[in-house]
């Protein structure tokens, strides 16, 4: 009963997507007040049907409904109760409906936030998150409805993945897809403002939080993905270049561009049409990355079996999405006028640098990512892209963006003069490169790339000290600091020291495969590590043998390290939990390989040192701090009605 | 600055900026690109030699033979039709198991051993790496046409 209940509840919430879709748009086109009003009421009609769909399907997985064919290939009656709660994530429907519930959320988060904003400008908004909800809703009824029945009913079920029973994944996929959907926000702002043939500074402001907020949650995603996979696929790494990992990466890219370029729209009503572009491009590349990970054309954790149906669904709603809007835009954007202009030596130059660096590296990304697929698909033969190929177009893409948002920050809008720049940050200039060309001395072999990682690392720390002192005379003032001056630099401050953490991981980290008797010793960066050899126990849905390793410096115990490897019951699949000792400059990371003799008293055992690679976490814990500050800066929350270029003028002498 | 002026010198960047990015992509997409080879293809001497390629299909039953040092595989890649001897050194993926898929990434050795780098994880027990399934399926398509050896 409780399913039919949640397909009765997705078949209403799309017939009010269709109408907040509809109505509100040919209203606002009309100016037909009635019908815009239409716009707040569908919205949240549709998020509470979406929800209650939702609950139908939480609800099936907590009662194990094996009836239901997706809890009964997703679920088991001994897994544990929260794994069922996000098993219902877990699965290609589920996510898909999941997926319907964000938007919902974001689609009532802008309905109750926006109302200082016109009318007219509201109804686009929902009007056009509604056509995209319609879109999945369909998607979800006619090709993967979570909700479908078998008879009779599966004894059991056929477990979750073992991979996604980590806590890692309860939040990983719904800060990605806060990510993702929220760039539906910015997307249809961008849309509303080309339909209505109005681009002007009021538009980039309105947009500017959103995009923002759905950046710093999908830095958040993107930081918990790579999280989850260091500590939960068995070895080490925290970053492959795989498709799945590209998927998320591109629109990250992307966003990073949109918000930087915003900035510019808001402030010096330039890069209007760019701007518009970035956010249809941002949240196309959201799409394609769904596309890619849930058709099934990629082979990864995330992809499910193959349906060339719902994989052909999405490519054709893909393409009208990004077919439409960009045609929309070709019929539109000749109508903007240029914004204010500058000089090439400005703030605007290097937020246009920024941009083409960003999108550049969207480019180089997508191709390795697309290549292979398009050369399989038409029937050239099989091959793959190496992550060498990503290493080696990245990093020279990333490296002078990284030395001009040291730079960028501290200049004035529409130009300014060299000399004067240069006067400025010769210190910082000076002390960062001093640390890239000496630190490196301090740690285990003299490399390039550990100097250039950690000079523009200490470049961009500088710079953002330099920026609060030249701004801070006084204590007042910095506790009166505008939180947007605040979170660009909180999240300038976290790439530097994600920057350091990947430098020093990449250069530094060390690994060994060895075999391992009972009481076998291995020496690792100053520890060393004994095995105790292992013990057998029972989970609740799996079998496990643990190993112990004691970790000693001298002859004094550390800790112990407890890597084991889990049998689980219902699906016979075997996994690798990794044990890991972090600390704030390096983790000691153990796995277990494969028994090597038949009493299982040797093991292979794969041990590595990965240092400060939790910087890497903490830098991306800051830039999304910083992605939330800053949207919740005092401008955007006082009425948002379009001012004067004045007021415009006098945030953009304060520098944020 | 003339508002000409400044269109022409955004212009001049941006190309610089792209101009240099498809270099580097170009360069370092050819030298990258990892081809799949199937056991057949690779009997064929289809197969680069000097260069990693990636190699895909089932484990051979009964070949899984580890060396003294405890830490090096051997094993046979099979598309049903030909085989490949190929050797592994260093820890297996979880779901490493004679007669399931197997893909792996590695260079061919003038004595006609695969010594792959990379063996690459399977997610899930029911899950085929595509390229095995291809390697099996193409086998299957040839078989019908040539006697069994």
């Amino acid at each position: 009963m409780i399913p039919e209940i949640g397909t009765l509840a997705l078949i209403l919430a799309l017939l009010l997507a269709v109408v907040q879709g509809l109505l509100p748009l040919w209203g606002a086109q009309r100016g037909n007040a009635t019908w815009m009003a239409v716009a707040r009421p569908a919205a949240f009609g549709q998020f509470t049907f979406v929800l209650i769909a939702y609950l139908c399907l939480v609800y099936a997985f907590l009662t194990d409904d094996f009836s239901v064919i997706n809890v009964a290939s997703n679920s088991y009656s001994n897994l544990p109760a929260f794994f069922k709660v996000t098993a219902t994530w877990g699965s290609h429907e589920g996510s898909l409906l999941f997926w319907s519930l964000i938007l919902a959320v974001w689609t009532i988060a802008v309905a109750t936030f926006s109302r200082s904003l016109p009318e007219e400008v509201v109804s686009r908004v929902l009007g056009v998150m509604g056509l995209i909800s319609v879109g999945f809703l369909s998607l979800l009824l006619i090709t993967s409805s979570p909700f479908l029945r078998q008879f009779p009913a599966a004894a059991e079920g056929s477990d979750l993945n073992p991979l996604l029973q980590d806590w890692g994944m309860i939040i990983h996929p719904p800060m990605l897809y806060m990510g993702y959907v929220g760039f539906a926000v910015a997307f249809a702002f961008a849309v509303a403002a080309l339909l209505s043939g109005r681009l002007d500074a009021a538009w980039a402001r309105w947009s500017r939080p959103w995009a923002t907020v759905a950046w710093a949650f999908l830095t958040l995603g993107v930081a918990l993905g790579s999280w989850w996979a260091y500590r939960e696929l068995g070895w080490g790494g925290w970053w492959f270049w795989d498709p799945v990992e590209n998927a998320s990466f591109m629109p990250w890219l992307a966003g990073t561009a949109l918000i930087h370029s915003l900035a510019v729209a808001e402030k010096r009503g330039a890069f209007k049409a760019w701007t518009v572009l970035l956010a249809l491009t941002t949240f196309s590349l959201s799409l394609l990355g769904t596309f890619l990970v849930r058709s099934g054309v990629l082979s990864s954790v995330h992809a499910f079996a193959v349906d060339p149906q719902r994989g052909a669904y999405i490519l054709g709603f893909m393409l009208v999405v990004v077919g439409g809007s960009l045609a929309l835009f070709a019929w539109r954007a000749p109508r903007m006028v240029a914004g204010g202009a500058f000089t090439a030596f400005s703030r605007e130059s290097m937020l246009l640098a920024n941009n083409v660096m960003m999108v550049a590296s969207v480019a180089a990304v997508l191709l390795g990512t697309l290549y292979p697929l398009f050369i399989d698909a038409l029937g050239l033969g099989k091959l793959s892209v190496g992550p060498p190929y990503f290493n080696a177009v990245f990093v020279p893409l990333i490296t002078p963006a990284l030395f001009l948002m040291g730079v960028g920050p501290l200049m004035r809008w529409k130009g300014d003069s060299v000399p004067d720049v240069v006067l400025r940050l010769k210190w910082a200039l000076a002390i960062a490169m001093a640390t890239g060309l000496l630190l490196p001395l301090t740690l285990e072999g003299y490399k390039p790339w550990a100097v250039l990682g950690l000079g523009l690392s200490a470049w961009i720390a500088l710079t953002v000290w330099v920026a609060f002192r030249e701004r801070v005379k006084s204590k007042e003032q910095f506790f009166n600091l505008p939180r947007a001056f605040w979170g660009m630099h909180l999240a300038h401050l976290g790439l530097a020291v994600g920057v350091a953490g990947i430098t020093m991981v990449v250069n530094y980290e060390q690994e060994m495969d060895v075999r391992m008797n009972v009481g076998d010793q291995a020496q690792m960066a100053g520890y060393t590590l004994t095995f105790m050899g292992t013990e057998n126990y029972s989970g609740p849905n799996y079998e496990a043998t643990r190993g112990t390793v004691i970790v000693s410096k001298g002859d004094v115990e550390q800790f112990r390290l407890y890597p084991a490897k889990r049998i689980y019951n219902r699906s016979g699949s075997v996994m690798t939990e990794a044990s890991v000792r972090p600390s704030l400059f390096s983790d000691l990371y153990v796995s277990l390989g494969e028994p090597l003799n038949a009493e299982g008293t040797t093991w292979a055992v794969r041990l590595y040192y990965k240092p400060f690679i939790n910087w890497l976490w903490l830098g991306s814990f800051l830039m999304v701090v910083g992605g939330l500050l800053a949207a919740s800066d005092r401008r955007y929350r006082i009425g948002a009605k379009a001012r004067a270029p004045a007021d415009a003028q006098a945030s953009a002498a304060q520098g944020v | 600055m003339k508002s000409r002026y400044k269109k022409l010198s955004l212009i001049a960047v941006a190309l610089a900026g792209l101009g240099g990015a498809t270099m580097l992509v170009l360069n370092a997409f050819q030298s990258n690109l990892v081809f799949f080879f199937s056991p057949t293809e690779v009997y064929q001497g289809k197969a680069p030699v000097d260069r990693v390629f990636r190699v895909g299909g089932l484990v051979l039953e009964g070949s899984v033979k580890r060396e003294p040092d405890g830490l090096t595989t051997s094993f046979v890649v099979t598309d049903t039709a030909r085989t490949i001897p190929a050797v592994y050194t260093g820890i297996l993926p979880d779901l490493f198991a004679e007669g399931k898929g197997v893909v792996a990434d590695g260079k061919l050795g003038s004595d006609g051993l695969f010594v792959a780098n990379r063996v690459l994880a399977k997610h899930d027990e029911n899950y085929m790496p595509p390229e095995a399934a291809l390697a099996l399926e193409q086998a299957k398509e040839a078989g019908k046409t040539l006697k069994p050896y």
